[in-house]
């Protein structure tokens, strides 16, 4: 069965994004992360769901990872505002201190 | 046989890309080029998804997943310059204990996958049994809109969340100070009125073929897109009323449908049998509506100024 490939894929994919969320580097980084890790549970969730080249997959899984991709999409999006407001009121700290 | 070893090295071959990719995304110091990769991930995986017989899941993952997000982290990066130092992948040292935890996590889910017996169905038989009492022919939708409804009327809440956080924190945030390029007006003219075809196609093909709300509300919230980055205002679309009517108009529609159904039927979001159809098609237009305003908020980053 050709999905296995992808099962583990997904695999590697939950254990590496993982792995750098806790990491202290840059924090677009870990909101990338955090998506791979996503991304990762959606390829588990869909190659889980696969029946074969002729058969429709299962539709249930494919409904719940449509659903984590906007919700996917809807966090990265609050993530990266908050991270941006950080950034600017740091910088703006740095400033005046410098003055 | 031939056929099969070709899809065989193709799969392959897209599964070590896909790897290597997230791998480069999270390793390399250049943010920008990060993020490209980060879109290039996304497209890739939207192969997959097509590898897997996952149709619906594919086209949310371009016009989604790798789209709307890449537009977003791009315009991030944007609004950032310029940028701090940071400690790069490299740099740091890896903590024992998160390490020992992925780990156990990747063993964990490898040891559970190896162990799920062969020959199981799933809710496949179930879901495509009760297909023809769902009002639709395409199974993801009526999953999405039918059988599980709940989580698709708080998934717009998510999203409805998400927009009112992003205005909480503030203003529309400026973007950097650049004339957009003569092109880009030409190509809003030309390109808005094309993806409006697709995004309405999208929502209305959503009942019998892959295609939906969703996938048809991120390609109409490209042209928002492509709108404000041609540096056109948004106050000549519509005024502030107007833009919350719009966010909450979804959520509103499929909350009071639930209610509706509560009442009259005894249980939540339970369609009654004759006109199932045109309730799910409702729904969807709402949800496509506010999932489009949606996403435009979420692109600029605040609650919009001058409307």
């Amino acid at each position: 069965m050709n999905s296995i490939f992808f099962t583990i894929t997904g695999v590697c994919l939950i254990g590496l994004g993982f792995s750098a969320i806790f990491k202290d580097i840059h924090n677009l980084h870990r909101i990338l992360a955090l998506n791979i890790f996503g991304s990762g549970i959606f390829l588990l969730l869909v190659s889980l769901a696969y029946r074969g080249p002729d058969k429709i997959a299962d539709p249930v899984p494919h409904a719940l990872v449509l659903t984590g991709i906007v919700v996917a999409v809807a966090s990265t999006a609050l993530a990266l505002t908050l991270m941006v407001r950080l950034t600017r009121s740091t910088s703006d700290i740095n400033k005046e201190e410098q003055k | 046989m031939v056929e099969k070893l070709i899809f065989l090295f193709f799969d392959v071959v897209m599964c070590a890309g896909l790897l290597w990719l997230a791998w480069r995304m999270l390793t390399t110091t250049d943010l920008f080029m990060a993020v490209v990769l980060f879109i290039s991930f996304g497209l890739l995986m939207s192969l997959a998804w097509i590898r897997l017989n996952a149709p619906d899941v594919a086209l949310a993952e371009a016009s989604l997943g790798s789209g709307v997000t890449g537009a977003l982290f791009l315009a991030t990066l944007g609004r950032m310059q310029p940028l701090p130092a940071f400690h790069d992948f490299f740099s740091q040292k890896t903590n024992g204990v998160v390490v020992l935890l992925s780990l156990m996590i990747t063993m964990t889910l490898s040891w559970i996958l190896f162990s799920v017996p062969d020959g199981l169905d799933g809710l496949r038989t179930e879901a495509l049994s009760s297909l023809p009492d769902s009002g639709v022919s395409s199974p993801v939708t009526a999953v999405l809109l039918n059988f599980r409804g709940y989580d698709t009327l708080l998934e717009l809440v998510v999203l409805l969340t998400a927009a009112i956080g992003v205005w909480a924190l503030g203003n529309e945030l400026p973007t950097p100070e650049s004339k957009p390029p003569q092109f880009l007006f030409i190509a809003v003219r030309m390109l808005i009125p094309l993806i409006f075809i697709v995004a309405s196609y999208l929502l209305w093909i959503g009942s019998s073929k892959p295609g939906g709300a969703f996938q048809g509300g991120a390609v109409l919230a490209a042209a928002g897109i492509l709108w404000l980055l041609a540096g056109l205002k948004l106050n000549r679309l519509c005024k502030l009323l107007y833009w919350r009517i719009l966010l909450v108009i979804g959520p509103i529609i499929f909350s009071c449908m639930a209610l509706i159904f509560l009442i009259s039927n005894k249980s939540l979001l339970t369609y009654p049998a004759k006109s199932v159809g045109s309730w799910i098609l409702l729904i969807e237009a709402g949800a496509f509506v506010s999932i489009t305003i949606t996403l435009i908020a979420l692109f600029m980053g605040g609650k919009p100024n001058n409307l």
